[in-house]
């Protein structure tokens, strides 16, 4: 790889949640890594000054569970173009699920996936391997092989995990090489056709509901396994109030179990539905007002500690067919850390404990060494400006899709600079 | 936020997808000029050129030959030209998308598309997507709504009882997967009779049902009990494939409408079905052919309602759209 300029980071607010440190903090960088924090190391020539007055400095961004669409779907997506949307959106990792064509169930997929991503450079791509074959949900995958090969978690994602006895085997077999294993928990039999959540708006729009105790139900038999068999286990993308409440009284008894949610899920509910909009449609559904404001107290208390985009491009055409026919998901990288902020306006988390469930939260729960600004670490940074006020376009959207309910929405807080293994991947030119 | 996708700029009717969102004033002008159109049993309905020259395209992606037949009444009635297009047996089983289908369609000029679709939401979706000058009448989307079929109960229930106020209203059976019932329940508040009750057990009725404004009954002679219009729905057979129901006897056994349960009713009670109806397992025939069945006129008003909505939303605009 080219040799990465010095880099001096000048003047702004450095937020740093892994390491404690919130205050003015410059940052020096070099050969791609985190030279010196607060004092310029001796004889530091800076080619590159960035002037981060007024702004935030944290570390790049880590999104945990996004789908990449490539291999296989490339006509929803590319590496190429959602790391580059990443890249805008000021996040530098990317945990992709594996549910690509072929499925990330052995290690060559996995290689093609890893050697695309670093040709492309904007982003770095971790890679979730497949629980199961095919993530079928009958046959275990090769997860020793897929540890070796550097995936850093396995998962079934939103793929039936219908027989019990295979969740056991699987979290048990997951257990031997300490794998985090993420579960999309939701019974697929209570969730049938279900197209959105079963509540007042399915009932007045006549559409196929899924139940609270599709998530419930399975939570609880998720928790029960994980109790049983050790597993580290990470509920991914939580729907309910109630399943939240259960995993924070698992975790008093076993702090291993974690916890994620969409950051979708924190503004947007059930009525947002109403008069059949496709792009709210997303799996687990848009819940109640209550669901709502249980998972934001989670994410406040902790128990909740990591957010997520929950990532899926879709083209155009997926979200173009009568409601029950369209394809659930949110394109949603670049509205992760403005909707993110909003819950600091609103609220919700202090500004640090918000940059937290976006890089420390979850390389803790993945055991990554991203997600800090220690000396010697990748100079992943993410700088924005807390007090941009701007207004989001869907049209002006550098991911290949643009399904997003967030068009027209004003966010104060915005992206200025993304660096990547040292190198400036994303910088906000100004009208 | 909430767009009116049925009224135009003047709150006139452009589309008919669902009866919620229209004033009671709207639904009040349907059945008024419906009158018009209606005539006593055994005479001939005049046509008239109210949509000479017009094209009304029957969009079926869902079999229903009483229905479309009625449309298609309905429009020839009005002097309009009609073209039946069922989709299930052509385009889509080709891979062609709903929206490419439309397309082809709107290249045909069409003025009014008249929508029968299996998914709920399919009626508003089309009428999102068509050319400005063109309308939509949603003839039945999945659970959602059948606009028109209540519109033509209304029609009924006025005739009979005149004024809806004091009225008591039953709606018996599968109202969970029944569009017609939850553009009943619309219709029948919008109109502001004193109670709608729905009927039936825990597995037919909707997660929210109450948010709908109705009354809750799991007993079909205690939910009877002083109502002035009954209205069964129709028990689909594989409802006892889906775990909802043990069997079609004990249907009937509980929720099937007999001359005793039906005496439970006031003693001028009126008994509707949107039909098909099956004897025996939602209705006895003794009750179905009995005096207070109003089931048959329902099917011939049915012809004049829908004349009254297809002239009212064509003549909204005024003029062709060529």
């Amino acid at each position: 790889m080219n040799r990465t300029p010095n880099i001096h980071v000048h003047g702004g607010r450095l937020i740093d949640p892994a390491n404690g440190i919130d205050e003015p903090l410059d940052l020096w960088l070099a050969n791609g890594r985190v030279l010196a924090v607060g004092e310029a190391p001796p004889g530091f020539e800076a080619e590159v000054t960035i002037d981060a007055g007024g702004q935030v400095v944290c570390p790049g961004l880590i999104d945990l569970g996004v789908y990449l669409r490539e291999p296989g779907f490339e006509h929803k997506a590319t590496i190429a173009s959602e790391s580059r949307a990443a890249a805008r959106g000021g996040i530098t990792t990317l945990i992709c699920m594996p549910q690509t064509e072929p499925v990330i169930d052995t290690p060559a997929v996995w290689e093609l996936i890893r050697r695309r991503a670093k040709a492309c450079g904007n982003a770095r791509v971790l890679a979730m391997g497949a629980l199961t074959q095919d993530l079928a949900g009958e046959q275990l995958a090769e997860m020793g092989a897929l540890q070796a090969a550097g995936c850093v978690a396995v998962t079934n994602g939103r793929n039936r995990l219908a027989n019990t006895l295979v969740a056991r085997r699987a979290m048990e077999y997951a257990s031997t090489f300490d794998l985090p294993v993420v579960l999309c928990s939701e019974d697929p039999h209570l969730k049938a056709s279900g197209v959105v959540h079963e509540g007042a708006v399915a009932t007045r729009l006549g559409l196929p509901g899924i139940p609270s105790a599709a998530e419930t139900v399975a939570v609880a038999r998720d928790l029960a396994l994980t109790e049983h068999t050790g597993c580290r286990s990470h509920f991914h993308t939580l729907s309910t109030g109630r399943a939240a409440e259960m995993i924070a009284q698992a975790r008093r008894a076993n702090r291993r179990i974690s916890a994620d949610v969409a950051v979708h899920q924190l503004f947007l509910m059930e009525t947002d539905v109403d008069g059949f909009r496709a792009e709210c449609r997303v799996d687990p559904p848009l819940r109640t007002h209550s669901d709502r404001e249980r998972l934001r107290q989670a994410v406040a208390e902790g128990e909740i500690e990591v957010i997520c985009s929950d990532h899926q491009p879709h083209e155009a055409d997926a979200k173009s067919e009568p409601f029950p026919a369209t394809a659930p998901g949110i394109s949603g990288l670049e509205t992760l850390l403005p909707l993110t902020l909003k819950l600091v306006e609103e609220g919700v988390l202090d500004l640090p404990r918000a940059i937290a469930c976006l890089t420390a939260g979850p390389a803790r729960v993945l055991g990554l060494e991203q997600g800090r600004l220690s000396p010697g670490a990748s100079a992943d940074l993410c700088i924005f400006d807390p007090g941009a006020v701007w207004t989001f376009r869907a049209d002006e959207m550098t991911s290949a899709g643009r399904n997003t309910p967030f068009d027209g929405w004003e966010f104060c807080g915005r992206v200025t600079h993304t660096l990547f293994e040292g190198r400036i991947t994303f910088k906000l030119e100004r009208p | 936020m909430r767009e009116n996708l049925q009224l135009n700029e003047a709150g006139e009717l452009r589309h008919l997808l669902s009866i919620e969102g229209l004033k009671r004033e709207h639904l009040e002008h349907i059945l008024d000029i419906a009158e018009s159109f209606a005539v006593l049993p055994g005479r001939q309905v005049k046509k008239v050129p109210l949509l000479r020259g017009r094209i009304v395209t029957n969009l079926f992606f869902e079999n229903s030959t009483r229905t479309r037949t009625t449309f298609e009444l309905a429009a020839k009635l009005l002097s309009a030209d009609v073209i039946n297009f069922n989709v299930s047996v052509s385009a889509t089983s080709k891979g062609e998308t709903l929206l490419d289908t439309l397309r082809n369609l709107e290249a045909m000029h069409s003025d009014l598309f008249v929508v029968r679709h299996s998914h709920s939401g399919a009626a508003h979706f089309i009428a999102r997507h068509v050319a400005p000058g063109v309308s939509v009448i949603n003839a039945g989307d999945g659970w959602h709504a059948h606009p028109t079929q209540a519109l033509l109960d209304m029609f009924t229930i006025r005739r009979h009882k005149g004024d809806f106020t004091p009225l008591r209203v039953a709606i018996v059976g599968d109202i969970q997967h029944s569009r017609v019932a939850r553009s009943q329940i619309m219709a029948l508040n919008t109109l502001g009779v004193t109670e709608v009750r729905i009927i039936g057990p825990c597995t037919l009725l909707p997660a929210e049902a109450r948010s709908l404004g109705v009354h809750l009954y799991h007993d079909l002679e205690s939910g009877l009990e002083e109502v002035d219009v009954i209205i069964m729905l129709r028990l689909q057979r594989e409802r006892m494939e889906g775990a909802l129901l043990p069997s079609a006897h004990e249907y009937f056994q509980l929720y099937g409408l007999t001359e005793a349960r039906l005496k439970r009713a006031k003693p001028d009670a009126i008994v509707m079905h949107p039909g098909p109806i099956n004897r025996g397992v939602e209705i006895a025939s003794e009750v179905a052919d009995g005096p207070h069945s109003v089931i048959l006129q329902q099917v011939s008003y049915g012809i004049a309602v829908r004349m009254a909505v297809m002239s009212l939303i064509l003549g909204a605009r005024g003029g062709g759209n060529e």
